[in-house]
């Protein structure tokens, strides 16, 4: 029994709403980039539509459903209720005020300004207030796990952390570094601005500081996801953690390394020195190094699962896997996604060649494989696996839930590679149209949005056919016994060995380190520019 | 620590890709100079439409053959909306932005910058192939966004003389 539970559901159903509203919005996106004649198809709806499915995917979806998870699996993995029920209520509510907030603003067309809201772009003040509050709420939740964990640790001193929740204080760790930035360009500069206390904004600065929040935002969303790669999918496999410190080091290297790494975002912004685009290069190469060994590290484990129920040859235990289980065959599919997004994410942030790809279609393409696949399928397959058990309810529709991620594989391969080559011939992100007074090249991406529109045709059904899982047990699945959380066990306990990887005091420290390393004299040295700010325009 | 030998192999080889990475961009940025545009230059947002550059945006072709545009995004057009530069020499682009953040990219090519108001962008790049490209603004900064476009025109050099008096 989780006592939680309720907690937990909540927090995962307004992801699940969240997730399904922007998978709408999506595919009239979709259509309308292949200049499809929709009849209420104009450029106010489509930016309108662009704003709210990047807030609400980006931001709402998954972070409600990151709060969820871990307040499941924190308590089922310490094995005891989380401290201070009511205040997690109270930090779910703030979350939630904020979250109506915003989407209030971009439905009423008071915020088109798309999910990066960069200045001096300027939504209504309501709408950065919203975001603030989502956040706060959002800190709320740290403090709740953080807490249940060190009241487990006065209990327990010299147990070792569960895998799961090491993975999840990385989550949470990461989160904290993160949103100091997006916290101090939200509350020092845009509320204030967009209050008209302040007249002018430095929009590079701004920049600065959304990106110090925006790379590590990128693993807040793909830690979770692992702990379910590391610590569900082999047990759902059917097998064994093939390492658990190597699990643990692999977390450990996302605190350091998730975070000092934001100016990759900015690569061909004015206002910042080549150096410092540089440095911050090479620490993003480093942070490919966690994810190769998670390859590694799980594909082992499948491996493991396959000999275990009786495979001898090369790849035969491959045929072993349950890829009927639509957890497993998420888990898989979206793994083998995201080593295509991972190597193209190498591209992006290669110095050199990012000129090539920035804010062009390509990118789009992109994050679709990662955040849009690797979190959101693998978010999928955890509910499938998750919902029934917190519910205490049968899956429903299993057919629907079945077919599901192979749908979703299939949408997002004709999406995303259709997305990559327009970018590619250079067309831009984030356009509603792409006439540009008859331009002979820009004819030749027609090919691909149309491909591109097919792919997220087959997306919006593989969206709906979650959603309608997920509303079928929610309502109508058969009542049964609750069954327990279980976690994946590792071939060899940890024992005592390789402890220092659960010292997060210490990680913590040397990533707040880096992170001073990486941003403190690249800020020094713009403040010290002499300065101009840019007045508020809304010009939408 | 106890690591699996095939999980050694693995870690090394990935540690391997990491260095293959970092070297690679080491020696273009290095051996070859390719370098993101990342000029740093501040001006006053509010009086780019009255600045002695950037108010009055063209092609000015330098004595030593280089050509320089000056280019002022803004919403929703880039000034001169026709741009015409030399094939084969090097062409530098300055510009900036009275209002919004706008993107400058000449599709086809690594000529890509965020054009950032208080901000000069300025990048250099030259053209081997003469003909017509498409400059495309690549930051969302409103509902015309998609109509914010430029035709840049490269010309064989004699031509381009011809063209940079009238
Ligand atoms: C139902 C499947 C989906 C489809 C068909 C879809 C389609 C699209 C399209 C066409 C755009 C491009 C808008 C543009 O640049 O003009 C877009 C943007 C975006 N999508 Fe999706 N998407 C889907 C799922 C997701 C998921 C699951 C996530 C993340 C969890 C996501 C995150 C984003 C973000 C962050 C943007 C950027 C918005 C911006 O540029 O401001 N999408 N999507
Ligand atoms: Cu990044
Ligand atoms: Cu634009």
């Amino acid at each position: 029994m989780i006592p939680s539970r309720k907690l937990a559901l909540a927090n995962l159903w307004v992801a699940i709403v969240a997730f399904t509203v922007a998978s709408a919005m999506a595919l009239m996106q979709a259509l309308s980039r292949a200049d499809l004649d929709l009849p209420w198809r104009s450029a106010k709806m489509y930016y309108l539509s662009v704003t709210a499915h990047g807030v609400l995917m980006a931001l709402v979806f998954t972070t409600f459903f990151i709060m969820g998870l871990a307040y499941a699996f924190t308590e089922r993995a310490l094995d005891r209720p989380i401290e201070g029920p009511k205040f997690a209520w109270a930090s779910f509510w703030v979350a939630i005020v904020g979250t109506l907030m915003v989407t209030a603003m971009v439905l009423a067309g008071k915020a088109t300004v798309l999910y990066t809201f960069y200045p001096p772009l300027q939504a209504h003040s309501l709408f950065y207030i919203g975001l603030a509050l989502l956040v706060i709420g959002s800190w709320g939740w740290c403090w709740v796990i953080i807490r249940t964990y060190l009241a487990w640790k006065r209990e327990n001193p010299d147990a070792r952390t569960p895998l799961p929740v090491h993975g999840i204080l990385a989550t949470i760790i990461v989160w904290l570094i993160a949103t100091v930035g997006v916290a101090a360009e939200v509350v020092l500069l845009l509320i204030p601005w967009s209050l008209g206390l302040t007249q002018v904004i430095d929009p590079v600065l701004a920049r600065m500081l959304f990106w110090w929040f925006g790379h590590p935002l990128v693993y807040f969303w793909l830690i979770p996801a692992y702990v379910v790669w590391y610590t569900v999918a082999p047990k759902v496999a059917g097998g064994k953690l093939f390492s658990d410190p190597l699990t643990r080091l692999v977390f450990v290297m996302f605190i350091l390394l998730s975070s000092p790494v934001g100016l990759h975002h900015q690569m061909v912004d004015p206002g910042i020195a080549a150096g410092w685009k540089m440095f911050h290069t090479f620490n993003t190469m480093l942070i490919l190094f966690p994810s190769l060994l998670t390859a590694f590290t799980v594909i082992a484990s499948f491996e493991v699962a396959g000999r275990m129920k009786g495979a001898k040859g090369w790849f035969d235990w491959l045929e072993e896997l349950p890829w009927s289980d639509p957890t497993f065959s998420s888990v898989a599919l979206a793994m083998i996604i995201f080593a295509i997004g991972g190597f193209g994410g190498a591209i992006n942030a290669a110095y050199g060649m990012n000129a090539m790809v920035h804010n062009t279609a390509w990118i789009q393409g992109h994050f679709h494989l990662t955040v849009g696949t690797a979190t959101a399928l693998t978010f999928m397959g955890a509910a499938y696996w998750l919902m029934p058990k917190l519910l205490g309810r049968d899956l429903e529709l299993t057919l629907l839930a079945r077919l599901q991620p192979y749908l979703w594989f299939m949408g997002m391969l004709l999406f995303s590679i259709a997305n990559h080559m327009t970018g590619l011939k250079g067309m831009p992100r984030r356009v509603y149209q792409f006439d540009y007074g008859g331009s002979e090249i820009a004819q030749q991406w027609i090919a691909g949005t149309g491909i591109s529109a097919v792919g997220g045709f087959f997306l919006f059904v593989s969206a709906a056919f979650f959603a309608l899982v997920m509303l079928g047990t929610g309502l109508a699945g058969k009542k049964r016994e609750q069954e327990p959380i279980e976690f994946a066990e590792p071939l060899e306990p940890p024992g005592g060995k390789a402890r220092l990887l659960d010292k997060m005091g210490l990680w913590t420290g040397l990533a707040i380190l880096l992170m001073l390393a990486a941003y403190a004299l690249p800020l020094i040295q713009h403040l010290s520019l002499e300065r101009f700010g840019a007045r508020g325009f809304s010009p939408f | 620590m106890n690591v699996d030998l095939y999980e050694k192999f693995w870690m090394w080889a990935a540690a391997g890709i990491v260095v293959v990475f970092i070297a690679s961009i080491g020696f273009t940025t290095f051996g070859q100079a390719i370098q993101p545009p990342s000029h740093i230059e501040t001006i006053d947002p509010q009086t780019v439409r009255s600045d002695e550059e950037f108010g009055q945006p063209g092609v000015t072709i330098n004595p030593d053959g280089s050509a320089t545009v000056v280019v002022q995004a803004f919403l929703f057009a880039f000034l001169p909306t026709e741009i015409r530069v030399p094939r084969g020499r090097p062409v530098t682009f300055r510009m900036t932005s009275p209002d919004v953040i706008h993107g400058f990219q000449i599709v086809q090519t690594n000529g890509n910058t965020m054009v950032v108001p208080g901000y000069v962008s300025q990048f250099t790049i030259s053209f081997d192939r003469a003909g017509e490209y498409l400059v495309v603004c690549n930051e969302y900064c409103g509902l015309g966004h998609h109509n914010m476009y430029a035709r840049l025109i490269v010309e064989d050099v004699v031509a381009a003389a011809a063209g940079g008096e009238r």
